[in-house]
């Protein structure tokens, strides 16, 4: 019985002492848009994630306001029309990472697992990537695409600047281990 | 120990349940508490005739086409002032994404104008709280008519100049609905001192109501504050249509006036709206990236 309690103790303290976060606020989500008569690309370098690589859970926030184009209009359309910025100014994502071994050093393929939230519209993703753990950092990479209407995001009729259906969406994240 | 084991195993779970939420909020709470600026409190520069507190962004330039037909109780004669036009051809840019500079010239008198506008206050919510955008406009107005060998005695060049400051303060309401307030003073070097002043003084007010994502209903009016009592001049209101096209603005107005200069549309409109002195007319614009937008706000 006392061996038991003691085990748990143990259990849990340890769990605790291991668990391993990592934080960037400046983590870059970058989109591509191919479109008939204008590519059209967005980066955002001020993207605030939080990855524990213990249990492997993993969140990001993302301001759409943050996000900066080739030329000002884009913008303007992208918040005004596209994002509903003043509605819904920020993208989520929760969820687990899976397939990765801490104390691996190389690049191992991963694969990110939960629930994203865009424009107001939370669906399940399944995101696959990469993440490389070295000097204390952990680096991770991955790319997907996102269908406008599975977000509800419309393309207005009047904009004939009109943006692909579907557009590629990267991830960028370099951390660094939290104290 | 099966019990415990039971109570490991909840205890582990209810860890694995709650953790991408309790993760969620500390990355919510360590995250920075910044400002939001309150963008586009107008689609364009203009309302209708006069100016929005909007400066163009850094490094674009604006090239705007305004037209005002004729009067449209001119009758089938007038073709209901379609026989008739005034026109605009202005160009805008963003100096920076504050200061814009802006050239123009107008058929009504032949007048040149060049304008200097400064976003000085915005509109914010967040670590900065503040309740509305001020912008202050300042303007030269220069008319080449009458030409050279048509000027009466004792006129001079400097005669046709006119001058306009306004300070624009304006707020969004809600993501469809921004008011703006343009107390403005306008000085003429010349006027005919039997029914006007050199220096006027209006109070505008305009607004704008977003009908859906694309296309919006403005309003502009200015009620001149010292106004010579043989004043043969009106108030000048307007209403407008503004569509937004990818690069375009299109904004069809009905407005008493036909200038497109401060002096001209707030000083010397001739048209009574209730007598249907009503001239149709349209402003249309095309924004071009000249120089690269790094801008944040």
């Amino acid at each position: 019985m006392k061996a038991s309690i003691l085990f748990t103790l143990i259990l849990l303290s340890s769990s605790l002492a291991t668990a391993q976060k990592f934080l960037t606020e400046k983590g870059t989500i970058s989109f591509f848009s191919d479109a008939a008569i204008e590519d059209i690309t967005a980066e955002n370098t001020m993207v605030g994630s939080l990855f524990n690589a213990t249990t492997g859970e993993l969140v990001f926030i993302v301001k759409i306001k943050d996000f900066i184009f080739p030329k000002a209009l884009m913008r303007e359309h992208f918040n005004e029309k596209y994002m509903e910025t003043e509605k819904f100014p920020k993208s989520l994502f929760t969820g687990k990472l899976k397939g990765y071994t801490l104390t691996d050093k190389g690049e191992q393929n991963v694969t990110a697992t939960g629930k994203l939230t865009i424009h107001g519209v939370t669906r399940d993703v399944e995101v696959p990537g990469t993440i490389v753990f070295d000097s204390g950092k952990a680096m991770m990479k991955g790319k997907f695409m996102v269908a406008l209407k599975d977000y509800d995001i419309k393309i207005p009729k009047l904009v004939w600047q009109n943006i692909a259906e579907e557009i590629e969406v990267k991830i960028d994240f370099v951390y660094k281990p939290m104290k | 120990m099966k019990r415990y084991l039971v109570g490991i195993a909840l205890l582990t779970f209810s860890g694995l349940a709650f953790g991408q939420d309790d993760l969620m909020k500390e990355l919510e709470s360590s995250q920075t508490n910044d400002v939001d600026y309150a963008f586009q409190t107008f689609k364009g520069t203009r309302i209708v005739n006069g100016h929005t507190v909007e400066t163009k962004p850094k490094g674009t330039l604006e090239f705007i086409f305004a037209h005002r037909f004729g009067e449209v109780n001119g009758g089938y004669y007038e073709l209901f002032g379609l026989d008739d036009a005034y026109v605009r051809y202005g160009l805008d840019y963003g100096v920076t994404d504050n200061l814009s500079i802006s050239y123009g010239r107008n058929s009504v008198d032949k007048t040149m104008d060049g304008y200097a506008k400064y976003k000085i206050l915005k509109q914010s919510t967040g670590a900065k709280n503040f309740p509305f955008t001020l912008t202050a406009l300042g303007g030269v107005a220069y008319r080449t008519s009458p030409k050279k060998d048509n000027v009466p005695p004792g006129f001079k060049n400097i005669d046709r100049l006119a001058y306009v400051a306004q300070l624009l303060m304006a707020r969004k309401f809600t993501p469809s609905f921004s008011l703006q307030l343009m107390p403005t003073f306008i000085h003429k070097n010349a006027v005919d001192q039997t029914f006007e002043e050199n220096d006027q003084m209006a109070m505008g007010v305009g607004g704008r109501l977003k009908v859906t994502k694309s296309v919006a209903l403005t309003s502009e009016y200015y009620y001149r504050l010292n106004v010579n009592e043989n004043s043969p001049y009106k108030n000048t209101f307007g209403i407008g249509v503004d569509i937004e096209t990818g690069g375009h603005v299109f904004q069809i107005v009905v407005t008493n006036t036909r200038g497109l200069t401060e002096r001209a549309f707030i000083t010397e409109t001739d048209g009574d709206f209730t007598e249907g002195d009503i001239h149709l007319g349209f402003n249309v614009t095309r924004t071009f990236q000249l120089g690269g937008s790094r801008s944040k706000n």
